[in-house]
């Protein structure tokens, strides 16, 4: 959490009260964007890059224009991946990117996991990127406690988000303020043809976090914002519009 | 070293247009110069065989085998000649001695040369490929009239061993002309007796290409001068001008250069303009042998490089280090940026990662740093309050950076391009170029987020023949397929695949656990194209 946001509300009970919420979408507008999350998911779908997607892009419309900055935010987003990475899970399309990312994404495609973390490291250095996205395979050795505390240290510092896609891994030690569990949800019906898949849904579960309890979410990334629905409890948020959405007991997948 | 050095330091540009021939009252003097030898004078030079008495000849490739480009004397004398074969040449004579032809470099010694021909002029062209044009308008008193300025010209030339013929004319046609094939170091004086003083010489003085000048010759027009008399004697002009009604350059088109080599119609010269890049170099009292010292070095020339750029109001593109031993060695390392960048410990950060393999051999005893690319780059005020706000790096930078580590290729920007296959419809590009304008995609075209890099094969359980995909196995696992879109059919590009390219039937499917893909079926049965379908799994979609 960063210092400023910690500074501007000095009521203790409010901080505690915060500090007990849930999980929401949103929630970058009133405490930042958590600065290094990272995504759990497999690789036989896009599931991992397109909820770390909609997580950043959600964080990114929410999250305060500091002052003096510029109206419009016109910052690229760097999408890291490794050569096994894109073996598994293919090459970001362009066309099929969400609008507002079209032109901005800088791929950069490293060969090696120590590559791939310098890669995210001067992203996450760099005033000039909205968000950093990496994709990674498996849990590599390089790839420690201290490369991910190293990480989350930048990214902090910095204020750029770091959203990091593990494909097919165990979940490790990581110094992750957020980590997600992502498998792909079973779409709502499209208005007009019932018989196609719909909007992306993702069932993801918050199994690690700092200041939020851990839960359990259909994230579902309409065209220009994150709906997110509790799934196994009576509850649904105000966010989430609960209409045809199927009510599953939560499963504790990849733990 | 010394005369690699003094060439390093300067780049050459062709710059504007200028010294337009036009007829007026005061006429342009342009001394041509033809080096007549120039490929094999250079290698004679180059190679330290100036007085070499074998028969040399300087060979290219062609589909047929390799065909002599230039000849020596000695090679002349022997038999071997321009445009033969090398095989006739050496059943003429077998012992001729070969080199490779090098096309290139004479280009670029050539300009080189029209630099250094500005010391008799203020401007100076190149007259590919093996001459110079210089304008020499107003200047030969300097040298004691135009006499003394060829004797001059020759005898620099004769100094670096170049044979040449020279002319001055008013028009760079004439000069070329007489240059050519007039007598040696010809001077034609005034505008109003060109037209004789040209009339012997032949067609070919035209500049003319191969082809016209065959033309001509079976019209039998093989002088100036017979050239001249059918266009004033009644209406023949008009005769030539049909003849070559479509031919728009002026080196197919013998009017054209006919009135260009008299100065009717103007002929601009593309001046040579030399162009010093920044360069800054340390001498130093010690040869260094430890990195502590080279990187202190590396820093100073850093700020030197900086403070140069900042007077020329430019920013480096590309930068090149040269390292020079004691021992002689020369090591060089070379950076390019993304951007155009004035900032020294940027420079020195990049270059750091490039000095760890250097071999100081006895010590490096001299440091430069020249930057070959620069490229405009305004002054600008720092802005402390900036720096304070956002500390961390610009974009440029850390492309730099990760262009550095990672090579140049692993960094790119994915740009749309014009096709409706899938895959050929991203292309990458360096991140921080500008992308070219260009037609939106369909917003009714469904797109997956990932495209795999290679579409992989699939066995799928359909409705034969065109329907909806029922099952699915992929990499050894078997998908449900719960909800299905599709076809969208994209045909082949039949002008650029062959004829029995196959057409793409483009399914959006959603497995039963919700997992989303972008599969094709490649034809159809019956199509005539080969046997049943093959399915692929080309996307994986958010």
């Amino acid at each position: 959490m960063p210092f400023e946001t910690l500074s501007q509300t000095c009521d203790v009970a409010a901080l505690a009260a915060r500090r007990s919420t849930r999980w929401q979408t949103g929630l970058a507008a009133m405490q930042g964007a958590p600065c290094h999350s990272e995504i759990f998911a497999s690789g036989r779908e896009a599931s991992g890059a397109g909820a770390a997607l909609a997580l950043a892009l959600d964080d990114w419309r929410h999250a305060p224009r500091g002052e003096g900055q510029e109206a419009e935010d016109r910052r690229a987003v760097l999408w890291v991946q490794t050569r096994e990475a894109v073996r598994i899970g293919g090459i970001p399309y362009r066309p099929g990117l969400p609008r507002d990312l079209r032109h901005r994404v800088i791929h950069v495609l490293a060969e090696k996991t120590e590559d791939a973390l310098f890669a995210l490291e001067e992203g996450v250095r760099c005033h000039e990127i909205a968000f950093v996205i990496g994709e990674m395979a498996g849990n590599p050795k390089a790839l420690d406690f201290t490369a991910s505390r190293r990480l989350t240290l930048s990214a902090e510092r910095h204020g750029v988000p770091l959203y990091l896609v593990r494909l097919d891994a165990a979940h490790d030690l990581s110094s992750a303020r957020m980590r997600w569990d992502v498998v792909a949800s079973p779409s709502p019906a499209p208005r007009w043809n019932a018989t196609a898949p719909g909007t992306p849904s993702w069932r993801a579960e918050l199994f690690r976090a700092r200041g939020h309890a851990p839960g359990q979410w259909v994230l579902r990334g309409e065209e220009s914002r994150l709906l997110a629905e509790r799934a196994g409890s009576a509850e649904t948020e105000a966010h989430g519009s609960s209409a045809g959405l199927p009510r599953t007991r939560p499963s504790a997948a990849g733990r | 070293m010394t005369a690699a050095a003094e060439g390093a330091g300067r780049r050459l540009e062709l710059g504007t247009v200028v010294g337009e021939d036009r007829p007026q009252t005061r006429s342009r003097r342009i001394l041509s110069i033809w080096l007549r030898s120039l490929a094999m004078d250079r290698w004679r030079a180059v190679n330290d065989a100036l007085d070499d008495p074998r028969p040399l000849v300087l060979i290219a490739d062609t589909a047929h085998g390799p065909r002599i480009e230039a000849v020596s004397v000695a090679g002349a004398a022997a038999g071997a000649g321009r445009g033969m074969m090398l095989a006739d040449a050496r059943t003429l004579c077998p012992g001729i001695v070969t080199a490779l032809y090098d096309p290139a470099g004479d280009r670029d010694f050539l300009e080189k040369l029209a630099v250094w021909a500005m010391r008799w002029g203020p401007w100076s062209a190149m007259d590919a490929p093996d001459g110079l044009l210089v304008d020499v308008t107003a200047v030969p008193h300097l040298f004691g009239g135009e006499e003394r300025l060829l004797a001059d010209v020759h005898a620099a030339f004769a100094r670096r061993n170049l044979a040449i013929r020279s002319a001055i004319a008013p028009t760079a046609g004439a000069a070329w002309a007489l240059a050519h094939f007039g007598p040696e170091r010809t001077i034609l004086d005034d505008v109003h007796d060109m037209t004789a003083r040209l009339a012997d010489l032949p067609v070919a003085a035209l500049r003319l290409d191969e082809d016209v000048t065959g033309v001509l010759r079976r019209l039998g027009l093989k002088r100036l001068g017979e050239l001249t008399a059918v266009q004033d004697g009644g209406g023949g002009r008009d005769a030539i001008q049909r003849r070559f009604r479509n031919r728009r350059s002026p080196a197919a088109n013998p009017l054209i250069r006919l009135d260009q080599l008299l100065g009717r119609v103007p002929e601009p010269l593309l001046p040579v303009i030399p162009r010093q890049m920044p360069l800054v170099q340390r001498r130093l009292m010690e040869p260094i042998r430890h990195r502590a010292l080279l990187d202190q070095v590396m820093h100073d020339l850093a700020l030197d490089m900086v403070r140069e750029l900042e007077g020329r109001e430019e920013g480096a593109r590309r930068l090149e280090l040269g390292l020079w031993r004691v021992d002689g060695e020369v090591v060089l390392r070379r950076l390019e940026f993304a951007a155009a960048t004035r900032d020294a410990d940027h420079m020195c950060r990049l270059f750091s990662s490039r000095l760890d393999n250097v071999d100081a051999g006895f010590g490096i005893e001299m440091v430069r740093l020249r930057a070959s690319w620069a490229e405009p780059l305004s002054l600008e005020q720092s802005d402390f309050e900036a720096a304070a706000a956002y500390h961390g790096t610009s974009l440029a930078t850390c492309i730099d950076r990760l262009a550095v580590r990672l090579g140049a290729k692993a960094v790119r920007r994915p740009v749309p391009f014009a096709s409706h296959i899938p895959e050929r419809a991203q292309r990458w590009q360096p991140p921080l170029e500008p992308e070219r304008t260009s037609q939106e995609v369909f917003e009714f075209h469904y797109r997956p987020l990932k495209m795999l890099e290679k579409s992989e094969r699939i066995a799928v359980l359909y409705a034969t023949p065109d329907g909806y995909p029922k099952r699915f196995r992929w990499r050894g696992a078997v998908h449900e397929v719960a909800r299905v879109e599709g076809p969208e059919r994209i045909a082949p590009e039949w002008w650029r695949e062959r004829g029995n390219a196959r057409l793409r039937d483009y399914y959006r499917i959603e497995d039963e656990t919700g997992r989303r893909y972008w599969i094709y079926r490649q034809g159809l049965i019956g199509d005539g194209r080969g046997g049943a379908p093959d399915w692929y799994l080309h996307g994986l979609c958010a």
